[in-house]
């Protein structure tokens, strides 16, 4: 593959010494504050794990820790060359891997879900997650993040030829949380991949989430959802690699701010390499600013090497209340604070709608209206 | 009884070169069983007028006062005055996406009643009023406006007063953007409410035709921010003859 001389792709190593500890003046790490990371994106000591992590195993699926020579062999099987420090850390330090296997053909009628409930924030801990899904399997994971972590984390993700899958992390963390997560998929042929970041929880999450493919016909949709309150940073990263023709990208996120000091960040990369000829590619980032203090950052980038694509663009909104919304619901009678129920509960739905697993949808509704409890009703009574 | 008084009611907005006095002077009185037709020029103040008294944050009351049945309007929020009996059919009604229609409804017949609406009557209100107004059932599960052609968000502005059933009504320009079948349709739906005992409707029009539809009782020319003129029905008659030539000359 043509390398592209690009500062937001720096070519990565497996060789941890050929990393080295971020600044926060690098380009990838500028609105990431490192310091409430604790160490996890530098050199802090990985500690044994101190995370309880539980799953459903549906027949036909293997779930499970492997160690030893398995666990190398999974490293890297997203395509996955660190271009990080802790990238390069994770898959050398952390010995064993939790593997989901879902093999070819195999179908699933109910999501695998593997709660990770974190213990204690003191640990600093690392983890190394391998998401297998054979050729024209069709299947839903999710990876369900709560309680109290310090958190370094890859997860890479094989997606077969032909294969119809859903990965969905969910980043419901208590209060204390630090995780820092690194998410690399590499697409089959004709396959299509969503992958859903929900962040609610957490002091800081910051999640990369990249994309290659293995072949031409590729589809994947990047849906986020996010709500950053008082205080904290939630940053996602997203990165459509183009390297093969006719693949297609179509990325979603959307996220409320609520609180002092809240702080999001959305960075949408896409990149459009001269092989992928007729590819189609749309980014979306919208943020609701719901109250003063808060910051939202989001960039979204697009490069582009091949004339011939099918179609390519982005729209980045970061707003408040529209006040003629507001004056149409309130001019039927409904309470200011209802009304802005109805306009953020209206802002998630279409993207709820899209993540389609049932199973998840109700808790998904719950969760916006446990986070417009806590301010945005609380400030207008 | 519902009796919305208008008097000498001044309004501005703000603009870059400082406020703007848009409203100058009206006053209106609209009582039970009446239907008034506001009829004047683009910008003389029309929406102005309907915006003030439903409350919208962008227009600013200099003075003058807004009662419904004695009840001091002007004092109360945007909702207080729907929840009060004031609607207002809008000119351009707002989209509010992810809101779904049934929704949007439920929580707006809730909130003006002060209860839950009885869910199998609810659902059959609901039905037959989109029926009525030629709106398809599955517009409940629409967003709010979204996509709406012209005449389907007027005629689903009318679905709402029957619904919610205010005392009165204020229709900016419902007519305008539709065609016959529309605006008979339309016109249909505003008879049945103000056909109600005690309802008022305050009808603002750019054009003659809806009052072929529309009854009014009383006229009133509206040019630079106030009531010019006003008469019954056959008002209408002379300015569909004469236009607003007259009253424009007068203005200036
Ligand atoms: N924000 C604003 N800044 C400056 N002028 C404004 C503003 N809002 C309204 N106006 C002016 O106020 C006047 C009255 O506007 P209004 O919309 O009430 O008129 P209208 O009679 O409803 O017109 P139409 O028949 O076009 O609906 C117009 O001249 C308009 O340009
Ligand atoms: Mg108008």
């Amino acid at each position: 593959m043509e390398k592209v001389a690009s500062h937001l792709h720096p070519e990565g190593s497996y060789d941890v010494s050929a990393h080295s500890a971020p600044t926060g003046r690098e380009e990838i790490w500028r609105f990431t504050p490192l310091k409430r990371l604790r160490g996890l994106a530098a050199d802090a000591t990985f500690a044994p794990s101190a995370t309880a992590t539980t799953w459903n195993a549906p027949d036909g699926v293997r779930v499970e820790n492997v160690t030893g020579d398995e666990a190398k062999g999974l490293r890297g099987i997203s395509g996955l060359v660190p271009n990080t420090l802790f990238g390069a850390r994770v898959l050398a330090e952390v010995s064993d891997t939790l593997l989901v296997d879902v093999p070819a053909e195999t179908e699933l009628d109910a999501p695998v879900v593997i709660d990770l409930d974190g213990k204690d924030a003191g640990v600093v801990e690392a983890a190394h997650v391998a998401l297998r899904f054979g050729a024209h399997s069709r299947a839903t994971v999710v990876l369900n993040h709560t309680g109290s972590a310090t958190m370094a984390q890859v997860v890479e993700v094989k997606v077969g030829d032909g294969a119809q899958v859903s990965v969905v992390s969910l980043q419901d963390w208590a209060d204390d949380t630090a995780h820092l997560t690194h998410h690399q998929a590499v697409v089959g042929r004709d396959a299509s991949y969503k992958h859903v970041a929900i962040s609610f929880g957490g002091d800081v999450v910051r999640m990369d989430c990249n994309v290659t493919y293995d072949g031409p016909g590729g589809e994947v949709e990047l849906l986020g959802l996010y709500f950053a309150d008082e205080g904290q940073h939630i940053e996602h990263r997203l990165f459509a690699d183009h390297n093969a023709p006719r693949t297609k990208s179509h990325v979603t996120y959307k996220g409320a701010l609520q609180g002092k000091g809240a702080h999001t960040v959305w960075v949408g990369n896409v990149l459009i390499r001269k092989v992928a000829e007729g590819i189609e590619t749309y980014e979306e980032n919208r943020n609701l600013v719901l109250t003063d203090g808060c910051t939202a950052d989001s960039v979204p980038n697009l490069e582009i090497e091949t004339g011939e694509i099918e179609g390519a663009g982005h729209a980045s909104t970061v707003g408040r209340f529209d006040d003629e919304q507001l004056f149409y619901l309130r001019s039927r009678g409904i309470a200011e604070d209802e009304a802005h129920r109805l306009v953020v509960h209206g802002f998630f739905n279409d993207l709820i709608r899209k993540i389609n697993v049932p199973e998840l949808e109700e808790k998904l509704l719950a969760t916006v209206e446990g986070e417009l409890a806590k301010n945005v009703l609380k400030d207008a009574q | 009884m519902s009796t919305l008084e208008i008097k000498d009611l001044h309004v501005s907005v703000a603009t870059e070169d400082g406020d703007k006095e848009i409203l100058k002077g009206v006053t209106l009185t609209i009582k039970d069983g009446e239907t008034h037709a506001i009829m004047g020029p683009n910008g003389s103040g029309k929406s102005t007028l309907a915006y003030s008294i439903a409350g919208h944050p962008k227009y600013t009351v200099t003075s003058g006062t807004v009662k419904l049945d004695g009840e001091d309007v002007l004092e109360m929020s945007v909702d207080e005055r729907a929840r009060a009996g004031l609607f207002l059919a809008m000119q351009y009604p707002v989209e509010v996406p992810g809101v779904s229609v049934s929704n949007f409804l439920r929580t707006a017949k809730t909130a003006i009643d002060g209860e839950a609406p009885k869910l199998r009557h609810w659902v059959k209100d609901v039905n037959s009023t989109l029926e009525r107004l030629d709106l398809d059932a599955s517009f409940g599960t629409r967003s709010v406006n979204e996509g709406f052609s012209g005449g389907e968000k007027k005629r689903h502005e009318i679905a709402q007063l029957e619904l919610l059933n205010p005392k009165v009504a204020v229709l900016d320009e419902t007519d305008s953007g539709l065609d016959i079948d529309a605006l008979k349709i339309v016109s249909e739906g505003v008879n049945r409410f103000a056909e109600n005992k005690d309802k008022g409707v305050l009808l603002i029009t750019h054009y003659t035709r809806i009052l072929r539809y529309i009854k009014p009782d009383f006229v009133h020319v509206f040019v630079a921010g106030k009531v010019a003129e006003s008469g019954g029905a056959e008002l209408a008659e002379a300015l569909e003859a004469n236009g607003y030539e007259k009253y424009l000359t007068a203005a200036v």
